[in-house]
Protein backbone atom coordinates (compact mmCIF):
# COMPACT_ATOMS: atom_id res chain seq x y z
CA UNK A 1 0.00 0.00 0.00
CA UNK A 2 1.26 3.59 -1.19
CA UNK A 3 2.10 5.89 1.35
CA UNK A 4 1.64 9.60 -0.14
CA UNK A 5 1.78 12.69 1.92
CA UNK A 6 0.57 15.58 1.17
CA UNK A 7 -1.36 19.15 1.98
CA UNK A 8 -4.69 18.82 1.11
CA UNK A 9 -7.90 15.77 0.76
CA UNK A 10 -10.11 17.22 -1.48
CA UNK A 11 -13.80 14.75 -1.12
CA UNK A 12 -16.05 15.47 -3.95
CA UNK A 13 -15.15 16.00 -7.68
CA UNK A 14 -18.41 18.75 -7.96
CA UNK A 15 -17.54 22.79 -8.82
CA UNK A 16 -16.50 23.64 -5.07
CA UNK A 17 -14.56 20.79 -4.99
CA UNK A 18 -12.52 21.37 -8.59
CA UNK A 19 -12.43 24.59 -7.88
CA UNK A 20 -10.88 24.37 -4.30
CA UNK A 21 -8.36 22.17 -6.05
CA UNK A 22 -7.52 25.08 -8.75
CA UNK A 23 -7.02 27.61 -6.56
CA UNK A 24 -5.03 25.51 -3.84
CA UNK A 25 -2.92 23.89 -6.48
CA UNK A 26 -2.23 27.32 -8.15
CA UNK A 27 -0.77 28.83 -4.66
CA UNK A 28 2.09 25.68 -4.57
CA UNK A 29 -0.50 23.47 -2.57
CA UNK A 30 0.08 19.90 -2.54
CA UNK A 31 -3.49 18.64 -3.32
CA UNK A 32 -5.22 15.64 -4.19
CA UNK A 33 -9.26 15.51 -5.01
CA UNK A 34 -11.17 12.08 -4.75
CA UNK A 35 -14.26 11.75 -6.37
CA UNK A 36 -16.11 8.45 -6.07
CA UNK A 37 -17.80 8.30 -9.60
CA UNK A 38 -16.80 11.35 -12.25
CA UNK A 39 -16.23 14.89 -12.48
CA UNK A 40 -19.52 16.63 -11.90
CA UNK A 41 -21.42 13.22 -11.41
CA UNK A 42 -23.42 14.62 -8.36
CA UNK A 43 -25.43 17.64 -8.05
CA UNK A 44 -23.33 20.02 -9.80
CA UNK A 45 -24.08 18.28 -13.10
CA UNK A 46 -27.50 18.07 -12.79
CA UNK A 47 -28.74 21.75 -11.87
CA UNK A 48 -29.90 24.55 -12.98
CA UNK A 49 -26.82 26.41 -13.07
CA UNK A 50 -28.43 29.96 -12.79
CA UNK A 51 -26.36 32.81 -11.18
CA UNK A 52 -28.43 34.77 -8.86
CA UNK A 53 -27.95 37.95 -6.49
CA UNK A 54 -31.36 38.24 -5.39
CA UNK A 55 -31.17 36.91 -1.63
CA UNK A 56 -32.57 37.67 1.50
CA UNK A 57 -29.39 37.64 3.54
CA UNK A 58 -26.58 40.00 3.89
CA UNK A 59 -24.13 36.83 3.51
CA UNK A 60 -25.65 35.63 0.58
CA UNK A 61 -25.96 38.65 -1.44
CA UNK A 62 -22.47 39.91 -0.66
CA UNK A 63 -21.17 35.95 -1.89
CA UNK A 64 -23.38 35.81 -4.84
CA UNK A 65 -21.53 39.02 -6.07
CA UNK A 66 -18.29 38.25 -5.42
CA UNK A 67 -18.85 35.55 -7.21
CA UNK A 68 -20.54 36.70 -10.14
CA UNK A 69 -17.05 39.12 -10.85
CA UNK A 70 -15.06 36.21 -10.68
CA UNK A 71 -17.66 34.20 -12.90
CA UNK A 72 -16.70 36.85 -15.53
CA UNK A 73 -13.49 36.61 -15.96
CA UNK A 74 -13.69 32.97 -14.95
CA UNK A 75 -13.13 31.78 -18.95
CA UNK A 76 -9.84 33.80 -19.41
CA UNK A 77 -8.33 32.98 -16.37
CA UNK A 78 -9.14 28.91 -16.60
CA UNK A 79 -8.22 29.42 -20.36
CA UNK A 80 -11.43 27.37 -21.24
CA UNK A 81 -15.16 28.73 -22.52
CA UNK A 82 -17.63 28.41 -18.83
CA UNK A 83 -20.43 29.42 -20.99
CA UNK A 84 -21.27 32.45 -18.45
CA UNK A 85 -24.05 34.91 -19.72
CA UNK A 86 -25.48 37.87 -17.92
CA UNK A 87 -29.45 37.24 -18.92
CA UNK A 88 -31.15 38.78 -15.70
CA UNK A 89 -33.13 36.75 -13.11
CA UNK A 90 -37.01 37.92 -13.02
CA UNK A 91 -38.31 36.96 -10.06
CA UNK A 92 -42.17 37.04 -9.75
CA UNK A 93 -44.50 38.51 -6.69
CA UNK A 94 -48.06 37.21 -6.42
CA UNK A 95 -49.48 38.94 -3.69
CA UNK A 96 -49.12 42.76 -1.61
CA UNK A 97 -47.13 40.68 0.56
CA UNK A 98 -44.77 38.75 -1.49
CA UNK A 99 -44.29 42.93 -2.84
CA UNK A 100 -43.69 44.38 0.52
CA UNK A 101 -41.04 41.39 1.09
CA UNK A 102 -39.72 42.04 -2.53
CA UNK A 103 -39.39 45.78 -1.22
CA UNK A 104 -37.26 45.17 1.44
CA UNK A 105 -34.99 42.91 -0.37
CA UNK A 106 -34.44 44.69 -3.26
CA UNK A 107 -34.01 47.66 -0.61
CA UNK A 108 -31.18 45.65 0.72
CA UNK A 109 -29.43 44.30 -1.72
CA UNK A 110 -29.19 48.22 -3.01
CA UNK A 111 -27.80 48.99 -0.56
CA UNK A 112 -25.02 46.16 -0.62
CA UNK A 113 -24.36 47.30 -4.65
CA UNK A 114 -26.96 45.25 -6.52
CA UNK A 115 -28.24 46.85 -9.65
CA UNK A 116 -31.82 45.33 -9.24
CA UNK A 117 -35.36 47.06 -9.52
CA UNK A 118 -38.94 46.31 -9.27
CA UNK A 119 -41.00 45.40 -12.30
CA UNK A 120 -44.90 46.60 -12.94
CA UNK A 121 -46.72 44.32 -13.99
CA UNK A 122 -46.80 45.82 -17.31
CA UNK A 123 -43.32 45.40 -17.59
CA UNK A 124 -42.69 41.74 -16.89
CA UNK A 125 -43.57 41.18 -20.94
CA UNK A 126 -40.68 43.45 -21.95
CA UNK A 127 -38.23 41.12 -19.94
CA UNK A 128 -39.81 37.71 -20.79
CA UNK A 129 -41.93 38.32 -23.59
CA UNK A 130 -43.46 34.19 -23.58
CA UNK A 131 -45.13 34.55 -20.09
CA UNK A 132 -48.51 35.06 -19.28
CA UNK A 133 -48.91 37.66 -16.34
CA UNK A 134 -52.35 36.56 -16.11
CA UNK A 135 -51.71 32.71 -15.94
CA UNK A 136 -48.74 33.23 -13.70
CA UNK A 137 -50.98 35.48 -11.19
CA UNK A 138 -47.92 37.96 -11.07
CA UNK A 139 -48.62 41.83 -10.17
CA UNK A 140 -44.75 42.72 -10.14
CA UNK A 141 -41.89 41.31 -10.48
CA UNK A 142 -37.69 41.67 -9.71
CA UNK A 143 -35.58 42.11 -12.25
CA UNK A 144 -31.65 41.75 -11.53
CA UNK A 145 -30.13 41.93 -15.66
CA UNK A 146 -26.35 41.07 -13.88
CA UNK A 147 -27.55 37.64 -12.81
CA UNK A 148 -27.30 35.17 -15.17
CA UNK A 149 -25.84 31.39 -15.91
CA UNK A 150 -23.14 29.26 -16.87
CA UNK A 151 -22.49 26.11 -17.77
CA UNK A 152 -21.91 23.56 -14.89
CA UNK A 153 -20.17 20.84 -17.07
CA UNK A 154 -17.62 23.34 -19.15
CA UNK A 155 -17.00 25.25 -15.83
CA UNK A 156 -16.25 22.08 -13.50
CA UNK A 157 -14.36 20.53 -16.25
CA UNK A 158 -12.55 23.82 -16.47
CA UNK A 159 -11.68 24.28 -12.81
CA UNK A 160 -10.29 20.28 -13.12
CA UNK A 161 -8.16 21.00 -15.95
CA UNK A 162 -6.81 23.99 -14.65
CA UNK A 163 -6.04 22.23 -11.18
CA UNK A 164 -4.23 19.56 -13.22
CA UNK A 165 -2.08 22.02 -15.07
CA UNK A 166 -1.24 23.50 -11.94
CA UNK A 167 0.06 20.02 -10.10
CA UNK A 168 -3.13 18.44 -8.57
CA UNK A 169 -4.01 15.05 -8.38
CA UNK A 170 -7.55 13.93 -9.51
CA UNK A 171 -8.57 10.38 -8.78
CA UNK A 172 -11.94 10.13 -10.03
CA UNK A 173 -13.68 6.51 -9.59
CA UNK A 174 -11.82 6.49 -6.04
CA UNK A 175 -13.98 6.68 -3.12
CA UNK A 176 -12.98 7.76 -0.07
CA UNK A 177 -13.61 4.94 2.82
CA UNK A 178 -12.74 6.83 6.26
CA UNK A 179 -10.78 9.93 7.50
CA UNK A 180 -7.55 9.42 9.92
CA UNK A 181 -7.74 10.83 13.21
CA UNK A 182 -5.24 11.69 15.79
CA UNK A 183 -6.88 13.14 18.90
CA UNK A 184 -8.56 16.37 17.80
CA UNK A 185 -6.78 16.72 14.23
CA UNK A 186 -7.46 15.15 11.02
CA UNK A 187 -3.84 13.31 9.80
CA UNK A 188 -4.76 11.58 6.76
CA UNK A 189 -7.70 10.19 5.41
CA UNK A 190 -7.94 6.08 3.22
CA UNK A 191 -9.61 5.12 -0.20
CA UNK A 192 -10.65 1.58 -1.60
CA UNK A 193 -7.17 1.80 -2.78
CA UNK A 194 -4.57 3.66 -0.35
CA UNK A 195 -3.78 5.69 2.60
CA UNK A 196 -3.12 9.44 2.02
CA UNK A 197 -1.88 11.58 5.21
CA UNK A 198 -2.40 15.07 4.70
CA UNK A 199 -2.98 18.17 7.06
CA UNK A 200 -6.42 19.43 5.86
CA UNK A 201 -9.47 17.23 4.74
CA UNK A 202 -12.25 19.28 2.74
CA UNK A 203 -15.93 18.30 2.73
CA UNK A 204 -17.11 19.07 -0.67
CA UNK A 205 -19.36 16.01 -1.04
CA UNK A 206 -22.31 18.13 -1.43
CA UNK A 207 -25.96 16.07 -0.10
CA UNK A 208 -22.85 12.65 0.68
CA UNK A 209 -21.25 15.31 3.32
CA UNK A 210 -23.23 13.98 6.16
CA UNK A 211 -21.44 10.80 5.33
CA UNK A 212 -18.16 12.48 4.92
CA UNK A 213 -18.06 14.18 8.11
CA UNK A 214 -19.45 10.68 10.11
CA UNK A 215 -16.13 9.36 8.90
CA UNK A 216 -14.68 12.17 10.98
CA UNK A 217 -16.84 11.80 13.95
CA UNK A 218 -18.29 15.25 13.17
CA UNK A 219 -22.12 15.17 12.77
CA UNK A 220 -23.22 17.65 10.38
CA UNK A 221 -27.05 19.05 10.49
CA UNK A 222 -27.59 18.76 6.88
CA UNK A 223 -30.68 16.61 5.33
CA UNK A 224 -30.66 15.19 1.48
CA UNK A 225 -33.66 16.31 -0.93
CA UNK A 226 -34.31 14.82 -3.84
CA UNK A 227 -34.68 17.45 -7.11
CA UNK A 228 -35.75 16.69 -10.49
CA UNK A 229 -35.49 18.87 -13.27
CA UNK A 230 -36.55 18.72 -16.98
CA UNK A 231 -35.02 20.15 -20.63
CA UNK A 232 -36.88 20.36 -23.95
CA UNK A 233 -36.04 20.52 -27.55
CA UNK A 234 -34.13 23.03 -28.55
CA UNK A 235 -35.87 26.00 -29.81
CA UNK A 236 -34.68 29.84 -31.35
CA UNK A 237 -34.09 32.28 -28.78
CA UNK A 238 -36.95 33.58 -26.60
CA UNK A 239 -35.40 35.02 -23.77
CA UNK A 240 -32.49 35.30 -21.87
CA UNK A 241 -33.39 35.96 -18.41
CA UNK A 242 -34.09 32.97 -15.53
CA UNK A 243 -37.63 32.94 -14.44
CA UNK A 244 -38.07 32.27 -10.62
CA UNK A 245 -41.24 32.33 -8.03
CA UNK A 246 -40.89 31.23 -4.32
CA UNK A 247 -44.46 30.91 -3.79
CA UNK A 248 -44.87 28.36 -6.90
CA UNK A 249 -40.92 27.59 -6.51
CA UNK A 250 -40.82 27.36 -10.44
CA UNK A 251 -37.46 27.86 -11.88
CA UNK A 252 -36.97 27.90 -15.45
CA UNK A 253 -34.62 29.17 -18.40
CA UNK A 254 -33.58 28.74 -21.83
CA UNK A 255 -30.33 27.57 -22.25
CA UNK A 256 -27.32 29.00 -25.01
CA UNK A 257 -28.09 25.97 -26.89
CA UNK A 258 -31.70 26.87 -27.28
CA UNK A 259 -33.15 24.00 -24.63
CA UNK A 260 -35.80 24.96 -22.05
CA UNK A 261 -34.61 23.60 -18.53
CA UNK A 262 -36.14 23.77 -14.73
CA UNK A 263 -37.59 22.40 -11.97
CA UNK A 264 -40.17 22.79 -9.03
CA UNK A 265 -40.39 20.96 -5.84
CA UNK A 266 -41.63 17.85 -6.53
CA UNK A 267 -45.45 16.43 -5.01
CA UNK A 268 -43.86 13.84 -3.21
CA UNK A 269 -40.71 15.43 -2.01
CA UNK A 270 -39.33 14.24 1.15
CA UNK A 271 -35.72 14.13 2.19
CA UNK A 272 -33.73 10.95 1.57
CA UNK A 273 -31.51 9.63 -0.55
CA UNK A 274 -33.88 8.71 -3.42
CA UNK A 275 -33.08 9.25 -6.83
CA UNK A 276 -35.68 7.99 -9.13
CA UNK A 277 -37.52 10.42 -10.84
CA UNK A 278 -41.29 10.59 -10.16
CA UNK A 279 -44.37 10.92 -12.40
CA UNK A 280 -45.93 13.44 -10.12
CA UNK A 281 -43.48 15.62 -10.61
CA UNK A 282 -43.56 15.96 -14.71
CA UNK A 283 -47.04 16.62 -14.66
CA UNK A 284 -46.47 19.08 -11.50
CA UNK A 285 -43.85 21.10 -13.73
CA UNK A 286 -45.52 20.54 -17.06
CA UNK A 287 -48.76 22.05 -15.53
CA UNK A 288 -47.33 25.17 -14.02
CA UNK A 289 -44.64 25.35 -16.95
CA UNK A 290 -47.70 25.74 -19.52
CA UNK A 291 -49.20 28.04 -16.82
CA UNK A 292 -46.74 30.22 -16.84
CA UNK A 293 -45.72 29.93 -20.65
CA UNK A 294 -48.73 28.77 -22.00
CA UNK A 295 -46.86 28.79 -25.68
CA UNK A 296 -44.84 26.29 -24.88
CA UNK A 297 -47.86 23.35 -24.54
CA UNK A 298 -46.17 22.37 -27.80
CA UNK A 299 -42.77 21.70 -27.14
CA UNK A 300 -41.44 18.19 -26.39
CA UNK A 301 -39.97 17.26 -22.99
CA UNK A 302 -36.74 15.54 -24.06
CA UNK A 303 -35.33 14.90 -20.56
CA UNK A 304 -36.06 14.31 -16.97
CA UNK A 305 -33.97 13.55 -14.42
CA UNK A 306 -33.18 14.06 -10.96
CA UNK A 307 -30.54 16.26 -8.42
CA UNK A 308 -29.91 16.64 -4.63
CA UNK A 309 -29.88 19.73 -2.57
CA UNK A 310 -27.82 19.21 0.70
CA UNK A 311 -29.79 21.77 2.81
CA UNK A 312 -28.97 22.92 5.84
CA UNK A 313 -30.71 24.18 8.63
CA UNK A 314 -30.79 27.75 7.96
CA UNK A 315 -30.79 27.06 3.84
CA UNK A 316 -27.25 29.04 4.12
CA UNK A 317 -24.01 27.55 3.25
CA UNK A 318 -21.49 25.74 6.23
CA UNK A 319 -17.96 26.80 5.80
CA UNK A 320 -14.40 26.79 7.32
CA UNK A 321 -12.39 24.83 9.61
CA UNK A 322 -14.49 22.76 12.21
CA UNK A 323 -14.17 23.93 15.55
CA UNK A 324 -13.53 20.70 17.32
CA UNK A 325 -11.66 18.68 14.45
CA UNK A 326 -8.16 21.11 13.07
CA UNK A 327 -7.61 20.11 9.60
CA UNK A 328 -11.63 18.97 8.73
CA UNK A 329 -12.88 21.70 6.65
CA UNK A 330 -16.23 21.96 5.77
CA UNK A 331 -17.69 23.00 2.35
CA UNK A 332 -21.50 21.42 1.86
CA UNK A 333 -24.81 23.06 3.07
CA UNK A 334 -25.30 24.77 0.11
CA UNK A 335 -29.22 24.01 -0.13
CA UNK A 336 -29.89 24.39 -3.91
CA UNK A 337 -26.80 27.40 -4.35
CA UNK A 338 -23.79 25.57 -4.31
CA UNK A 339 -22.68 26.23 -8.10
CA UNK A 340 -23.47 30.16 -8.05
CA UNK A 341 -22.10 30.62 -4.80
CA UNK A 342 -18.86 28.11 -5.75
CA UNK A 343 -16.39 31.12 -6.80
CA UNK A 344 -16.29 33.26 -3.92
CA UNK A 345 -16.69 30.58 -1.12
CA UNK A 346 -13.97 28.26 -2.52
CA UNK A 347 -12.01 31.39 -2.72
CA UNK A 348 -12.53 32.40 0.98
CA UNK A 349 -11.91 28.67 1.99
CA UNK A 350 -8.94 28.49 -0.10
CA UNK A 351 -6.98 31.94 1.30
CA UNK A 352 -7.57 30.01 4.44
CA UNK A 353 -6.08 27.12 4.20
CA UNK A 354 -3.24 28.77 2.05
CA UNK A 355 -2.46 31.80 4.19
CA UNK A 356 -4.54 31.27 7.42
CA UNK A 357 -6.60 34.62 6.41
CA UNK A 358 -9.58 35.13 8.38
CA UNK A 359 -12.99 36.45 6.99
CA UNK A 360 -16.39 37.75 8.24
CA UNK A 361 -18.04 35.02 6.04
CA UNK A 362 -16.00 31.62 8.20
CA UNK A 363 -17.37 33.24 11.62
CA UNK A 364 -20.89 33.88 9.79
CA UNK A 365 -21.03 30.89 7.67
CA UNK A 366 -19.19 28.24 11.04
CA UNK A 367 -20.88 25.13 11.75
CA UNK A 368 -21.04 26.27 15.10
CA UNK A 369 -24.18 28.60 14.32
CA UNK A 370 -26.10 25.97 15.06
CA UNK A 371 -25.24 25.92 18.49
CA UNK A 372 -28.69 26.93 20.38
CA UNK A 373 -28.72 30.28 18.42
CA UNK A 374 -31.03 31.75 16.96
CA UNK A 375 -30.96 31.40 13.37
CA UNK A 376 -31.33 33.67 10.47
CA UNK A 377 -32.93 31.81 7.65
CA UNK A 378 -32.42 32.88 3.65
CA UNK A 379 -35.77 32.47 2.38
CA UNK A 380 -35.21 32.98 -1.14
CA UNK A 381 -35.41 29.10 -2.26
CA UNK A 382 -36.74 27.76 -4.99
CA UNK A 383 -37.17 24.26 -7.19
CA UNK B 1 -5.94 11.68 -40.25
CA UNK B 2 -9.02 14.13 -40.02
CA UNK B 3 -12.14 12.31 -39.77
CA UNK B 4 -15.50 14.95 -39.76
CA UNK B 5 -18.13 11.75 -40.20
CA UNK B 6 -21.10 12.77 -37.96
CA UNK B 7 -21.50 10.82 -34.88
CA UNK B 8 -23.96 13.03 -32.92
CA UNK B 9 -26.44 14.31 -35.50
CA UNK B 10 -28.46 16.41 -32.58
CA UNK B 11 -26.11 18.18 -31.32
CA UNK B 12 -24.00 18.06 -34.47
CA UNK B 13 -20.62 16.28 -33.02
CA UNK B 14 -17.97 14.75 -35.35
CA UNK B 15 -15.64 11.55 -35.06
CA UNK B 16 -12.76 14.24 -34.60
CA UNK B 17 -14.45 16.08 -31.86
CA UNK B 18 -15.54 12.52 -30.03
CA UNK B 19 -11.28 11.38 -30.55
CA UNK B 20 -9.89 14.90 -29.09
CA UNK B 21 -12.31 14.63 -26.02
CA UNK B 22 -11.06 10.73 -25.12
CA UNK B 23 -7.52 12.08 -25.84
CA UNK B 24 -8.33 15.08 -23.53
CA UNK B 25 -9.23 12.34 -20.94
CA UNK B 26 -12.81 11.83 -20.88
CA UNK B 27 -12.72 8.79 -21.46
CA UNK B 28 -16.62 7.09 -19.96
CA UNK B 29 -19.48 7.24 -21.54
CA UNK B 30 -21.13 9.57 -19.14
CA UNK B 31 -18.61 12.22 -19.27
CA UNK B 32 -17.96 12.00 -22.99
CA UNK B 33 -22.32 12.58 -22.80
CA UNK B 34 -21.50 15.73 -20.42
CA UNK B 35 -18.59 16.96 -22.35
CA UNK B 36 -19.95 17.34 -25.87
CA UNK B 37 -23.65 16.78 -25.12
CA UNK B 38 -23.66 13.88 -27.47
CA UNK B 39 -26.28 12.27 -26.84
CA UNK B 40 -28.64 14.56 -25.45
CA UNK B 41 -30.65 15.07 -28.83
CA UNK B 42 -33.96 14.52 -29.35
CA UNK B 43 -32.84 11.08 -30.43
CA UNK B 44 -31.67 11.07 -26.96
CA UNK B 45 -28.31 8.77 -27.88
CA UNK B 46 -30.24 6.63 -29.56
CA UNK B 47 -28.12 7.03 -33.22
CA UNK B 48 -24.98 8.10 -31.48
CA UNK B 49 -24.83 5.80 -29.02
CA UNK B 50 -24.04 2.43 -30.55
CA UNK B 51 -21.16 4.58 -32.75
CA UNK B 52 -19.84 6.29 -29.28
CA UNK B 53 -19.00 3.07 -27.72
CA UNK B 54 -17.49 1.52 -30.87
CA UNK B 55 -15.54 4.22 -31.05
CA UNK B 56 -14.61 4.51 -27.55
CA UNK B 57 -13.68 0.94 -26.92
CA UNK B 58 -10.89 1.37 -29.99
CA UNK B 59 -9.53 3.90 -28.31
CA UNK B 60 -9.35 2.51 -25.03
CA UNK B 61 -8.59 -0.46 -26.30
CA UNK B 62 -11.58 -2.04 -23.47
CA UNK B 63 -14.05 -4.49 -24.45
CA UNK B 64 -17.92 -2.58 -25.59
CA UNK B 65 -19.58 -5.15 -22.55
CA UNK B 66 -16.28 -3.96 -20.05
CA UNK B 67 -18.00 0.16 -20.94
CA UNK B 68 -20.47 0.77 -18.43
CA UNK B 69 -23.51 2.26 -20.67
CA UNK B 70 -25.13 5.94 -19.39
CA UNK B 71 -28.13 6.55 -17.47
CA UNK B 72 -31.22 6.14 -19.94
CA UNK B 73 -33.81 8.97 -18.73
CA UNK B 74 -37.67 9.77 -19.39
CA UNK B 75 -39.37 10.01 -21.40
CA UNK B 76 -37.73 7.40 -23.60
CA UNK B 77 -39.58 9.31 -26.55
CA UNK B 78 -39.95 13.58 -26.73
CA UNK B 79 -43.55 14.28 -25.28
CA UNK B 80 -45.14 17.80 -25.47
CA UNK B 81 -45.40 19.61 -22.37
CA UNK B 82 -49.27 20.00 -23.25
CA UNK B 83 -49.47 16.48 -23.02
CA UNK B 84 -47.76 15.58 -19.55
CA UNK B 85 -49.99 18.82 -18.53
CA UNK B 86 -53.05 16.98 -19.54
CA UNK B 87 -55.11 14.33 -18.25
CA UNK B 88 -56.24 13.38 -21.74
CA UNK B 89 -54.87 11.41 -23.90
CA UNK B 90 -53.25 13.24 -26.98
CA UNK B 91 -55.09 12.73 -30.37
Amino acid sequence: MMKMKIDVSIIGGGVNGCSLAYQLAKRGLDVALFERDYICSGATGRCGAGIRQQWSTRENIILAKESVKIFSRLSKELGEEIGFRQGGYLIAVHDEKELNEAEERVKLQKSLGVDVKILDRDEINDVVPILDVDGMNAIAATFCPTDGHADPFKTTFAYARAAVRNGARIFTHTEVKDIIRNKNEVCGIKTDRESIKCDFVINAAGVWSKKVAEMAGIKIPNVPYRKEAIVTERLKPLFRSMVISFKDGIYFSQQDEGQILGGIPGPDERPGYLYRPTLSFLRHMSQMLTRYAPCLRYVRVLRHWTGFYDVSPDARPIIGEDPQVKGFVHCHGFSGHGFMLSPMVTKIIADYIADGKESEFLDDLSIRRFEGKKIDREISVVG
Amino acid sequence: MSNKSIVCRCEDVSEDDVIKAIDDGFTDLEELRKRLRIGMGPCQGRTCLPLLIRILARKTGKKIEELSMPTFRSPVVPVTLGSLASDENED
